[in-house]
């Protein structure tokens, strides 16, 4: 839960105790065949693509389906800011329906549908007889390529950028490769510089800088920014990311010392790891935590270079803050079993699946989505403390901390409960 | 020695490149290699080896080349190894492309030597040490080069570009639904029991095999799903050319793709080198001793299908068959007797091969030789003979492959050697012999 | 001459093969952590296991393949190690030196079992000039070694049928043990040390890593 949602959730409604907003067995009777569900942030809305007669499909909301239908439909997407998106096509013609009204452009195909960080902004990739390229809100990048093969959006929305291939390579020429033909376009303009390779991407915290992982030839990987790389190679790079409100770039690279972070090519901890990636900055822009890898086969998180006292045997999968940016948790996997650990100390029960934990705005408590079997669970601290239920999605804190909002489907019915953290506690 | 040369093969991937090369810059290579990246293993087997050639009549290379001791698993050690650590690595640079020759064409790595070798030396590690070697100096053979190409940029192994990939899926998905009542090819479902990852030739080529899972899916009511991004593709070519950095981040875009959508187990396609990338060699890269969700081949899958009643077998496939037993899933990881048992379900006349399990020879595919491209087809072929006559008296008619570099290794053995066989993936015959009920049928 | 050989050479080739032996081990100790899989990997059911069917004559495919090289190996190695421990005359001279003593080989056995390591290095030798696949990787140094672990046994054999000037042989016999001894650390003939070390670690990765068998 960053920021920008608890400022979103400011608005939602967080005095009514429950809302049953749809009977789910209904859409079954309604429709042939419906397929998986998807809630906005804000618990209001459930929605599904199903199939509306023999050969078409449409959008399901809270059980009223949408006017338009689709040969086809998919990638069906709440924004974070709480509207609806489907890619869909009709007679060979692909494009993005936002609440049943498409965009005015219409593609041989599109994906890869996201959204920018503060929710304003959907964008998609693109394919049209001219080439490859994005669309952002409807509107569509200027120049082509030959292939794109990604979509980032700044936090405001206002910049976009994906990896893109510069000259076509016919099969087997491995020369032209070697010369390097990809580039990253930021708004559809090409970067000078080609490279071997381009993946990841990040953009500075004002839109204005974007950095990437590149490959400069075999073995030898380092972060470029606006195109122009760090001094320093690598063996390999993962994914950078800038430090909040400054143009500083941090990126895991390999030495021969091992897997290291790296401030502009700098390293920035001292030790090196087996493994270090997913770096995350706290709220504060200061502290800055990894899932590492000390010893072969054991994981962890580092934060601010040290590492938990626990390690696990299976995954970490990335650090999440408290709004205060002094605690930290994360999903871990131990011994095949899924649990969450808040500063290095686990929980006691093990689970089949758990998702991101979140942080009470206070820090003092953890939430996270659990799944036995195929029943979920709310765990407060560690504790089921509601379910199961048939489906469920991530439980929210009120921007006070007192209740928490939970999205289930429970006896094939669609609940939005808010609930008092105190009496979930008492159970 | 009087031993005929053998012939010249022309490929770009290495002729070009080691005339860029010196002694010198070899040199700089390869002992960086040594000292960075081998250590006990490296040093151990290298002092331990006696000589003895006990390892030969391991190699369907020497034995399928009238038993030429330049085919023999510690043969190829001594004319790239032995030589370049004699010299400290100073050697001339089309000493390097015989290296790239030896190593990354006529050994399959599949591991076959280490079983005949007395100590348990893994030749197959030295050799991919010399791929190594020779990836890290630029010289690959151009094929297999380009698939690395392709898997550094695509993440997949033949170019398909990410619009393709979820084209061919809904256009798989629709042929399904031609079949089976609602089959689905679910995209990036949340949650779902299985993550189903392919092949890259999977869409490029044999998509009907992936209409096939959406069919046998609906049918066991499987919860499924595949991804729409990058990471669908389980395979690694990376990790047989030596270029271990993109191998690393194949597996990790892999492996992610299940962890993001949260899945509960990864099951992947029929596919042997695929799964030693994703479920030890990418791993140990990376710094997993195991995958970080359990992952199963095909054949793992389908024996719980079938054993758990999910899938129903109504008949026998009734023509002889008999198996290529993938070194990778069999060596690799014994599913030898359960690759047997969905057989016996499944098919009324198999003939087993001999030698078999864990002692079957490689399809003389694997180990990213087939992909080192047409240039090196004639030697691949000449050099396993003794899979043909291993096929050849089991009598059968339909060679069942559960993996995709056995399934077009045998094709071309059984071409070469004109067996008039025919070769199946596992889920080909599954498809014939499965009940789909009524309720089901479209 | 003999007071030499037989006091302060045997102590420095005693010295140095277990310093050897000990530097070997500790070397690979310290590389094994370095080639960060091994000890993660490491099994000792799967190493036991493995070694159980490697130790055994026949226990292995290409053992049963191979079984003249088998049956020689065994013999071969087996007397290699009981010979120079069991021989009445090392027993005496041990005893002689230091007190203890323990049950020797009879006369007739341990000239038998000379014989057939003798017997058995020449079968080697001959394997390594006439199979095409042994010639192939065969360097002088393996002839060196063939005649560094042939030596002590020639000599000795010839020193207990008292053929040439004894002393000389004898003086021989103390050397070109002592030259194995030395040797055995330093060269390939340290597979002695290392075979039960690569034997288990590919029994590990084998069982508990790739669920099958390696034999």
């Amino acid at each position: 839960m960053n920021e920008i949602i608890s400022n979103l959730a400011k608005s939602w409604d967080w005095d009514t105790p429950s809302k049953n907003l749809s009977d789910i067995s209904q859409w079954s009777s309604n429709f042939s065949e419906v397929q998986e569900l998807v809630t906005s942030m804000d618990g209001e809305r459930i929605a599904s693509v199903v199939r509306a007669g023999d050969e078409s499909f449409t959008v399901c909301v809270n059980g009223e389906p949408w006017s338009n239908t689709f040969e086809k439909a998919w990638s069906l997407k709440f924004s974070p800011a709480g509207v609806l998106f489907v890619i869909a096509m009709n007679e060979d013609e692909w494009s993005v329906f936002e609440e049943d009204e498409p965009w005015n452009d219409t593609f041989e195909y599109v994906w890869n549908l996201n959204f920018s960080p503060n929710g304003k902004i959907a964008g998609v990739n693109v394919r049209s007889a001219e080439g490859y390229g994005a669309s952002l809100n409807g509107e569509t990048w200027e120049h082509k390529f030959v292939q794109v093969r990604s979509m980032h959006i700044s936090n405001d929305g206002r910049n976009s950028a994906g990896s893109v291939q510069m000259e076509p390579l016919s099969e087997g020429d491995i020369v032209t490769f070697k010369k390097g033909i990809w580039g990253l376009a930021v708004n559809g303009h090409p970067w000078e510089q080609r490279f071997l390779n381009v993946w990841g991407c990040a953009f500075s915290g004002d839109g204005t800088r974007v950095a990437a992982e590149v490959r400069l030839k075999s073995g030898s990987q380092t972060i470029a920014v606006d195109g122009i790389c760090w001094n320093e190679q690598f063996k390999a790079v993962w994914e950078p990311v800038f430090i909040p409100g400054t143009h500083e770039v941090i990126a895991p690279g390999l030495s021969s010392k091992g897997w290291q972070l790296h401030i502009n090519g700098s390293p920035l901890w001292n030790q090196p790891f087996n493994q270090v990636w997913r770096q995350k900055f706290g709220p504060d822009g200061k502290r800055l935590a990894a899932v590492v890898s000390p010893d072969f086969g054991r994981w962890s998180i580092a934060v601010d270079g040290t590492v938990w006292k626990s390690t696990f045997s299976d995954v970490v999968i990335e650090p999440i803050f408290s709004f205060d940016s002094k605690h930290v948790a994360a999903a871990v996997k131990n011994n095949n079993r899924w649990t969450i650990a808040v500063d290095g100390v686990a929980w006691n029960q093990g689970f089949d699946m758990a998702w991101n934990p979140y942080f009470s705005p206070d820090g003092n408590m953890v939430v996270a989505r659990i799944a036995l079997g195929k029943n979920y669970f709310v765990a407060l601290d560690g504790k089921l403390v509601l379910g199961p239920f048939e489906e469920m999605w991530d439980p929210i804190f009120s921007p006070d901390g007192e209740s928490l909002l939970v999205k289930c489907v429970d006896d094939s019915r669609y609940f939005r409960k808010i609930l008092p953290v105190k009496e979930l506690l008492k159970k | 020695m009087g031993l005929a040369p053998l012939p010249l093969v022309n490929d770009a991937g290495m002729d070009l490149p080691i005339q860029e090369l010196t002694p010198e810059r070899i040199a700089v290579v390869f002992n960086r290699i040594m000292n960075t990246e081998t250590a006990a293993r490296f040093k151990v087997y290298m002092n331990t080896c006696v000589h003895c050639g006990l390892c030969s009549d391991a190699c369907h290379w020497f034995l399928s080349n009238d038993r030429d001791p330049r085919f023999s698993p510690v043969g190829k050690v001594k004319q790239t190894l032995w030589t370049l650590v004699q010299k400290k690595g100073r050697v001339q640079p089309e000493f390097i492309k015989e290296c790239s020759r030896i190593a990354q064409t006529e050994c399959n790595v599949c591991r076959r030597c280490s079983m005949y070798c007395p100590f348990g030396i893994d030749i197959a590690y030295l050799l991919l040490t010399v791929r190594r070697i020779c990836s890290e100096l630029g010289v690959v053979p151009q094929f297999l080069q380009d698939t690395v190409n392709s898997h550094a940029v695509t993440l997949n192994q033949m170019w398909v570009k990410q619009d393709e990939w979820i084209d061919t899926l809904q256009w798989q998905e629709d042929d399904a639904r031609a079949e089976v009542r609602n089959a689905r090819i679910p995209l990036d479902k949340e949650g779902a029991d299985v993550f189903y990852s392919v092949i890259a030739p999977e869409p490029k080529i044999l998509a009907q095999l992936i209409g096939n899972i959406a069919q046998i899916m609906a049918v066991a009511k499987v919860d499924w799903t595949m991804p729409s991004f990058d990471g669908w593709d389980n395979s690694n070519m990376a990790m047989y050319s030596g270029d271990f950095e993109t191998m690393g981040r194949v597996e990790r875009s892999h492996h992610d793709a299940a962890l993001r959508l949260k899945s509960r187990r990864i099951v992947m396609g029929e596919c042997g080198h695929a799964f030693r990338g994703a479920v030890y060699d990418g791993p140990k890269w990376l710094g997993w001793r195991e995958p970080p969700i359990p992952l199963i081949h095909a054949v793992d899958f389908y024996h719980e299908l079938i054993t758990t009643g999910r899938l129903k077998i109504i008949k026998k496939f009734s023509t002889p068959v008999t198996v290529q037993e993938p070194c990778n899933i069999i060596r690799g990881r014994g599913l030898g007797v359960k690759l047997r048992e969905i057989i016996d379900a499944t098919c009324s006349d198999f003939r087993p091969p001999e030698p078999d399990f864990e002692h079957n020879y490689c399809c003389g595919a694997g180990g990213g030789v087939i992909n080192c491209g047409p240039n090196w087809k004639a030697s691949r072929v000449k050099g396993n003979s003794v899979k043909a006559e291993q096929l050849a008296a089991t009598g059968a008619h339909i060679v069942i492959t559960p993996c995709h570099n056995c399934h077009s290794g045998i094709e071309d053995i059984i071409s070469g050697y004109k067996l008039g066989m025919h070769v199946k993936f596992f889920s080909e015959i599954l498809m014939e012999v499965i009940e789909i009920p009524d309720e089901l049928q479209a | 001459m003999y007071e030499l050989v037989s006091g302060p050479l045997v102590w420095i080739a005693f010295l140095v093969f277990f310093a050897g032996m000990i530097y070997q081990f500790l070397g690979m100790l310290r590389l094994a952590k370095k080639d960060k899989v091994i000890y993660p990997y490491m099994s000792l059911k799967y190493s036991l296991r493995s070694l159980f069917h490697w130790i055994i004559p026949f226990a292995s495919r290409n053992m049963r393949a191979r079984y003249e090289v088998t049956l020689i190996t065994f013999v071969f190695h087996l007397s290699l190690i009981l010979l120079p421990i069991f021989l009445a005359a090392h027993v005496v001279m041990f005893s002689f030196a230091w007190g203890p003593d323990w049950r020797v080989l009879p006369e007739m056995t341990a000239q038998f079992l000379t014989v057939l390591v003798m017997l058995a290095c020449l079968f080697f030798m001959l394997r390594r000039l006439m199979l095409p696949e042994v010639r192939f990787v065969t360097e002088p140094s393996d002839y060196a070694l063939l005649l560094i672990a042939a030596a002590p046994f020639i000599t000795g054999f010839a020193a207990n049928r008292q053929w040439f000037e004894y002393e000389t042989v004898l003086i021989l016999h103390m050397v070109s043990g002592c030259v194995m001894l030395m040797a055995i650390p330093f060269t390939r003939l340290s597979h002695m040390l290392f075979f039960p070390f690569t034997r288990a670690y590919m029994g590990s990765e084998f069982g508990s890593v790739r669920n099958a068998r390696d034999w």
